[in-house]
């Protein structure tokens, strides 16, 4: 795979360890421009490891890492998010010492090619999402969870992203909450943001996604369209427990 | 009576210069996670820029305002070239500051001199008022105000400005922080910067009051290890209330029981640990 203009993201044989143990089993896999691709894959198969490896918080030993043609492997955080890629990690991880209003201005950022995509404002997150508007003065920790994923979803968006990160935005969530977590995505990919989406949830990423790979072992083992997949049962049955 | 209140006014004078030193502290450690010990020969060297600029016939502020820049600038040398490395490795942290200390007190030492000195102030600051029988000591007021301007200055950083919400976010989750795109590194030579200077300026602010004296750079550092245990860890606030109590407690120990003064600190902080052990202001032990 070399530099293909239509790819915002290409993996390449990525091998990443936590401290011994050999999680990214020389993984790949290409992320196309504007397109939302679902990672899926049991508990400890590699999902999470892998956004840690893109975001440089566990960087791989081997392989490369190319955004939008660029290698970015073994670049500390904060100037691979200043690439234009924005994370939505797995548990919120929200500022519990930063109101809400504070958790999305203090990281928000101009976009970077401002003339293709209009910039994200504090108004238009509160227009996304109404509830962060009425709690904007509570604590980042005394939100309910899907009030903090979504504050986790507004922050993101604030750093103005070409590619979005997101680890398990459905977790622990109440079937409503999820129904909204699925029109959100819907809507950020009408914007043409690129995203890779990390689930659990088998039936939300099949809603959202354009394309499905399925991880075991720290291996894409399974990769197609999500109809392929849910008529697939030896690949749900094998890999997802479905 | 008089003595009284003039006492009230002493320790609460020496307890803003320690929570100046004190609140550095507390932050470096809310941040970073290091224990700067060193800070009290930061404060001490502080104390020796300040003494040399007034002594060479340089205004007594502008005196002040140099110490506090050099402090900044010297801590940024620290930061960068020595602590970088050691992040995250609490035992060879605590081995390169506490040889810090020494090495800075050495140097001040072979600069100095061993002799206690003492820092002239201007005639206006030297002076005392009265207000009817008792008489009050200006430069003291002073101290006083200049702390509670630094707790206000914090105040206003931490919660009303963007430097402050990325601080307190980097203490919740640094790498979260880092993958917002923000460079928190900055952050840390900043906060660094920030401690070395605020323990610059009580240093200077604290040289009339207290002199300048070899071994000064541990008696500061004990003390205001003190105040941070009482306070709580990673809060100023937790310092302004803790350097209050040190300082007062300090004070009228030496009038009462002069034998026995720093004995009452420690059972304070021994009251206090039993009570709430992660301090005053502490938000809970171990984070």
């Amino acid at each position: 795979m070399g530099e293909v203009p239509w790819l915002v993201l290409t993996v390449e044989k990525i091998k990443t360890y936590y401290g011994n143990s050999y999680i990214l089993q020389e993984l790949s896999f290409a992320v196309e421009k504007g397109k939302c691709v679902a990672l899926l894959g049991r508990n400890g198969a590699g999902k999470t490891t892998t956004i840690h490896s893109i975001m440089g918080l566990v960087p791989p030993r081997e392989g490369r890492i190319l955004y939008e043609g660029q290698p970015i492997t073994g670049l500390p955080p904060y100037r691979i998010a200043k690439r234009g890629i924005g994370l939505v990690p797995q548990g919120r991880r929200i500022f519990p010492s930063l109101t809400v209003r504070e958790n999305l201005l203090m990281p928000a950022r101009p976009p970077r090619n401002p003339e293709q995509r209009k910039a994200w404002t504090l108004e238009e997150i509160y227009n996304l999402f109404p509830a962060l508007k009425e709690r904007e003065n509570n604590m980042g920790n005394e939100l309910s969870g899907g009030q903090q994923q979504m504050l986790a979803i507004g922050r993101a968006l604030m750093t103005n992203p070409d590619f979005l990160l997101m680890d398990e935005p459905s977790e622990g969530l109440a079937p409503v909450i999820i129904e909204q977590v699925e029109e959100i995505i819907k809507t950020l990919k009408q914007t043409g943001l690129s995203i890779l989406l990390v689930e659990q949830n088998f039936y939300l990423a099949c809603n959202v996604a354009d394309e499905v790979l399925v991880m075991n072992k720290g291996q894409i083992v399974w990769q197609g369209s999500p109809e392929e997949l849910l008529k697939n049962e030896d690949v749900q049955r094998d890999y997802l427990g479905v | 009576m008089s003595i009284f209140l003039v006492q009230i006014l002493t320790g609460l004078a020496y307890g803003m210069l320690l929570f100046m030193i004190a609140a550095g502290l507390s932050i470096i450690f809310g941040l970073l996670n290091v224990i700067n010990l060193a800070h009290g020969a930061l404060f001490l060297i502080g104390g020796y820029v300040t003494l040399s600029l007034v002594n060479n016939y340089l205004n007594f502020w502008l005196s002040l305002l140099v110490a506090i820049v050099v402090m900044a600038l010297l801590s940024v040398i620290i930061e960068r070239f020595l602590l970088d490395k050691m992040y995250g490795q609490e035992f060879e942290q605590v081995l390169l500051t506490f040889g810090l200390m020494f090495f800075l007190a050495d140097v001040a030492k072979w600069i100095w001199g061993t002799s206690p000195q003492s820092i002239p102030v201007p005639d206006y600051l030297a002076s005392s008022f009265s207000v009817g029988v008792v008489s009050f000591p200006v430069y003291r007021v002073f101290v006083v105000l200049v702390g509670c301007l630094v707790a206000v200055v914090m105040w206003y950083l931490e919660t009303k400005t963007r430097i402050g919400a990325v601080i307190r976010a980097g203490v919740d989750d640094r790498e979260m922080l880092g993958a917002l795109g923000i460079n928190f590194k900055v952050a840390f030579t900043g906060v660094f910067a920030f401690g070395a200077a605020l323990a610059g300026l009580a240093g200077g602010l604290g040289g009339p009051i207290l002199g300048l004296y070899t071994g000064m750079e541990g008696d500061i550092l004990i003390l205001s290890l003190v105040v941070v245990v009482i306070g709580g860890l990673g809060t100023w606030k937790g310092s302004f209330v803790g350097a209050i109590l040190v300082g007062m407690a300090d004070t009228f120990g030496q009038m009462w029981f002069p034998s026995f003064s720093m004995a009452i600190i420690f059972i304070i902080m021994g009251l206090v640990l039993l009570i709430k052990p992660s301090g005053l202001f502490g938000k809970g032990v171990g984070a």
